[in-house]
């Protein structure tokens, strides 16, 4: 098990030094990107300011907490364009290129080579300075957060993560039956949108699709309540959860997919 | 006589000739695209749903304190982003991402040496795009009227009359300023990548997230000296039957296509004259 684990370790690290190297030929892209991270942080609490009004408060969320909800927004979308976005749009084109066969053939497990091959340093940026923000609302709010409260908040934002990278990865992965849904991640990139805000700011109706169906309330609200020093156990342990089930469906889903491969011109 | 008759109907072809022509050519174009589009319709459809942004920013509007301290009504905001909505599904341009592939892998070789400009083609796809979706877009707000049946309206021919025109023309002005940045894949690999920067001034100052009179003054005013109010803003008022004035918005977006069009002009004959074709 060791062993495997330091193998598996071994492979991440060189494919991930590879991609860097192979990225960092577009330098100017590293400016093109902060720029784009800076303005879209700006123009998103700019909106933050028009939707607060005069009031400061949005859903019942002080200016700061809601600030910090902004910040695990930004984060999680830096996450994004580092490791889901290069990754698994590509498996789309595996498919419909039969190249998912050499991927099978290697003796490294295929869900973990599919997800981790590629890493895009142009994300980091957004990554940055998501943290940079949560930590200047949490300043700002005057919250001190005790050590068990940070190590519950890095576990929901540890969740969260998981299950975008489920919800990424199951919208990917649906190519082996509809070949032409490759542009389906991108529909679910748009709609994570609304996790830019509490969760409360929305209609009750919303509230319920936004935890059930598509769970942008684990993604970005409750996190932030755990860093606020707020949480609930009910909502912590209903993450968690999620996140548990949301990896062990991915681990099935890919399995009963496998299975339904037939490869390409066959 | 004869030979004066036979001057006119000379004239007459000299004149008409081209017209045929032209006329011909948009509707092979069109109809050849269109057909191409269909084939994609899963696809389409999957583009349209990712539109949903509007209606995601009405449902917070709705709730928060900024919409009632700028004195907005709750029917107001709902038609307004409700007609953004509209507005934005028929305003997509993504010239730049076809663009670059195309230029990269050489694939605009062999329509350089039709006897058409190659941009023709990528408008005639934009137009057949969306003209499939509309029935996806007739969809999603049929499922709106299903789930608030209080915040559809119907606008009176007139104004959608003038709000398709407004809608097209906020179209023209997006793909004349995508165009202006997709020439920029004659000189570089990634020019792609400056469409992100250039979402971002459309994405807020469009009035697709937040109507432009919440903005502080000083703000909307430097909104209003760029394009991007024209794009969204001005089109979803007149559908959402707000005051505007109709002949100032139609001045502004005249005026904006006219100087972007011969830029982009000179920017394709520098740009083709740099042009190597992959491969070749």
């Amino acid at each position: 098990m060791a062993q495997r684990l330091r193998r598996y370790w071994r492979s991440l690290r060189c494919f991930w030094a590879t991609s860097l190297e192979a990225e960092l030929e577009y330098q100017l892209n590293l400016v093109i990107e902060l720029l784009a991270v800076l303005g879209n942080l700006a123009g998103s609490l700019f909106v933050l300011v028009l939707l607060a009004g005069p009031t400061g408060e949005l859903g019942g969320w002080s200016w700061n907490s809601a600030l910090v909800v902004l910040g695990i927004y930004t984060l999680l979308d830096g996450f994004t364009s580092c490791v889901l976005q290069p990754n698994l749009s590509k498996i789309v084109s595996h498919v419909q290129n039969g190249t998912l066969d050499f991927v099978l053939l290697k003796p490294i497990d295929s869900q973990f080579w599919l997800s981790t091959r590629s890493f895009s340093p142009w994300g980091l940026p957004g990554m940055v300075a998501g943290l940079a923000l949560i930590g200047w609302a949490l300043v700002q709010n005057g919250t001190v957060l005790s050590a068990g409260g940070l190590a519950l908040a890095v576990a929901l934002l540890v969740a969260g993560g998981l299950i975008l990278y489920s919800l990424w990865f199951l919208l990917a992965g649906l190519s082996m039956w509809f070949v032409k849904v490759w542009n389906a991640t991108e529909v679910l990139r748009y709609t994570l949108v609304a996790g830019r805000y509490p969760i409360s700011a929305y209609p009750p109706a919303l509230r319920v699709v936004f935890t059930l169906v598509l769970p942008v309330a684990f993604l970005t609200t409750v996190p932030a309540e755990a860093l606020l020093g707020r949480a609930s156990a009910a909502w912590a342990l209903g993450s968690l959860a999620a996140a548990a089930i949301c990896l062990v469906g991915t681990r099935l889903f890919w399995q009963f997919a496998l299975r339904h491969y037939t490869s390409a011109s066959s | 006589m004869a030979y004066s008759g036979s001057r006119v109907e000379m004239a007459r072809r000299k004149l008409l000739i081209p017209v045929q022509r032209a006329a011909r050519i948009a509707a092979a174009l069109l109809s050849s695209q269109y057909a191409y589009m269909l084939e994609y319709r899963a696809e389409i459809a999957l583009w349209a749903l990712s539109g949903v942004l509007p209606l995601i920013m009405l449902a917070v509007w709705q709730g928060s304190g900024g919409a009632a301290a700028a004195g907005f009504t709750p029917q107001g905001l709902g038609r307004y982003f409700l007609a953004a909505f509209v507005v934005r599904q028929f305003s997509v341009v993504w010239l730049i991402h076809v663009f670059e592939e195309d230029a990269l892998q050489g694939k605009l070789s062999p329509q350089l040496l039709q006897p058409l400009q190659p941009l023709w083609r990528y408008l005639a796809a934009h137009v057949a795009e969306q003209a499939t979706r509309v029935p996806f877009v007739a969809l999603m707000l049929a499922g709106v009227f299903v789930l608030k049946p209080g915040l559809l309206w119907l606008p009176s021919p007139g104004q959608l009359l003038v709000g398709i025109v407004a809608i097209q023309a906020a179209f023209v002005l997006r793909f004349l300023l995508q165009t202006l940045v997709a020439m920029l894949c004659f000189w570089s690999e990634r020019a792609a990548a400056l469409d992100r920067l250039l979402l971002i001034p459309y994405l807020f100052l469009s009035g697709l997230v937040a109507p432009l009179e919440s903005f502080p003054p000083a703000v909307r005013q430097l909104a209003l000296w760029t394009p991007f109010p024209a794009m969204v803003s001005f089109p979803a008022k007149l559908l959402a039957g707000e005051n505007v004035d109709v002949a100032a918005g139609f001045l502004n977006l005249t005026l904006w296509c006219a100087v972007l069009f011969p830029l982009s002009r000179l920017l394709w004959r520098a740009g083709v004259r740099r042009y190597s074709a992959m491969g070749a």
